[in-house]
């Protein structure tokens, strides 16, 4: 398994990565959920977005250390996130995949990174904290700047449009509809 | 007239919560683990398979550097025997809350409880109803508690289904992980309550993720095997472990229902029982 090492800030070279490739992210990443996201757009980014990763992160922190920082679903930040890519950010990192429309958005200019639900202190393991903006919305909701090393990620949606997940959930919905096909609808 | 409980049992119950809590948050039981190990080992693709090393690197990283697994530290969900010589009161339910901020500050923990409707913070993880906790009678004074997070929480459903609809439970409980994709942080665990009432249904569906999920019924591998066919995968990705396990408890229910609720637990599920000495 060959492995692709990035470093922010990220510039064209995350227009030839291709969805399933393994790949690390070292350098500079902010971390941002949905209360960050709303400041950010409606006041503006604290930091120079371009050619930037936003992770989608609310860490425990510590005594001025990060304890523990997996990522949060992203999906929340759908109809969120294309200000940010209108300003220059090329990788948005965090778990679940994201919709069609950020997708779209992303098309020839930036990327979504996959890491692992849940690994809190895998992640930690390889940060350390910069500094910190938006600290009144609160520990889980702040922005930080972290400063990565070697975070192993999976390309999920690539900066051509393909993306694993929607593969993922289109075959699911085609096994669930052969197995259960009694006349009922199908939530989803 | 019963006379409040000694200060030294609340001090007890305070300190087995809080050590209940440290336990769970940062090592998962070994049942989950070795359910993890052997789902690796069945993995042929590469993304799959490295999805779960990453989970077994971050739950040995958690353990040697005594942090959290995950950073959402969940909710506590805390579940008391209580013998016969130590009444249920307030003052039992306080020791208990009191052991959730000591926890919440001492791990530390991720405060998370809000308010539902100003979404304003706690600060220590208790509050109006918090955290839930449930009583039964039993030999030993004991606390088990069961933090929930809230990526796999929330795609959690119960359904009221008619009474005549007994073969389409697979359906629903495939259903719920079809909606659900990659966002519960697969592989998911399932607690599954059926019959009852409402909330007896939900009730038991978070209790059965109480269980070592070693040992599965044949009613529960078919609902795993339901699940497992639609190749979710690790994180959504895609591969054969979607689940670990179905654990699956039921009730007498009215004749005319057929209450059905499905808990989902993303692949941590952090659980611990502490006997509370004094």
């Amino acid at each position: 398994m060959s492995v692709i090492h990035l470093c922010t800030p990220l510039s064209h070279e995350i227009l030839m990565l291709r969805a399933g490739d393994h790949v690390t992210l070292s350098g500079t990443v902010y971390t941002a959920r949905d209360e960050a996201h709303v400041r950010m757009r409606d006041e503006g980014i604290p930091f120079d977005p371009h050619g930037a990763a936003i992770y989608h992160c609310g860490p425990v922190v510590h005594g001025g250390k990060i304890i523990a920082a997996g990522p949060t679903t992203s999906a929340r930040m759908n109809s969120l996130s294309g200000f940010l890519l209108d300003r220059g950010v090329r990788a948005l990192v965090g778990k679940g995949g994201m919709g069609r429309q950020v997708a779209e958005q992303m098309r020839g200019r930036a990327v979504y990174l996959a890491f692992t639900g849940g690994c809190a202190a895998l992640a930690a393991s390889r940060m350390t904290l910069r500094r910190v903006y938006f600290e009144d919305l609160g520990m889980a909701e702040a922005v930080y700047e972290i400063d990565l090393d070697h975070l192993p990620l999976v390309v999920g949606i690539d900066a051509a449009g393909n993306d694993l997940f929607e593969g993922v959930n289109r075959n699911a919905l085609a096994r669930f509809k052969k197995r259960f096909s009694t006349p009922r609808e199908v939530a989803p | 007239m019963i006379s409040p409980p000694d200060p030294a049992l609340c001090e007890a119950i305070t300190r087995a919560t809080a050590r209940a809590l440290e336990q769970a948050e940062i090592t998962l039981p070994p049942d989950v683990v070795r359910a993890l190990e052997a789902a690796r080992d069945r993995e042929t693709s590469g993304i799959a398979r490295g999805e779960i090393e990453n989970i077994l690197a971050n739950i040995r990283l958690a353990e040697s550097l005594r942090v959290p697994i995950c950073q959402d530290t969940g909710i506590p969900v805390v579940y008391l025997t209580l013998p016969p010589s130590v009444p249920l009161s307030q003052h039992i339910l306080d020791a208990v809350a009191e052991g959730v901020r000591r926890a919440t500050r001492e791990v530390p923990l991720r405060p998370n409880v809000v308010d539902p409707l100003t979404r304003e913070n706690t600060g220590d993880n208790t509050g109006p109803g918090m955290p839930v906790v449930h009583a039964r009678p039993g030999e030993k004074l004991s606390v088990t508690v069961l933090p929930k997070g809230a990526g796999s929480e929330n795609m959690s459903r119960v359904a009221m289904m008619l009474p005549t609809e007994v073969e389409n439970i697979p359906r629903f409980v495939a259903e719920t992980v079809l909606i659900a994709g990659g966002k519960p942080c697969p592989p998911v665990i399932l607690g599954v309550g059926i019959g009852g009432t409402f909330d007896w249904a939900a009730a038991a569906a978070k209790e059965a993720l109480l269980e070592p999920i070693d040992a599965m019924s044949p009613y529960e591998r078919e609902l795993l095997d339901a699940v497992n066919d639609l190749c979710i995968g690790p994180m959504g990705l895609g591969g054969k472990t979607t689940a670990l396990a179905v654990k699956v408890k039921t009730a007498g229910c009215h004749t005319a229902s057929l209450p059905v609720a499905v808990n989902v637990q993303c692949w941590a599920c952090r659980r611990a029982t502490v006997e509370v000495e004094w």
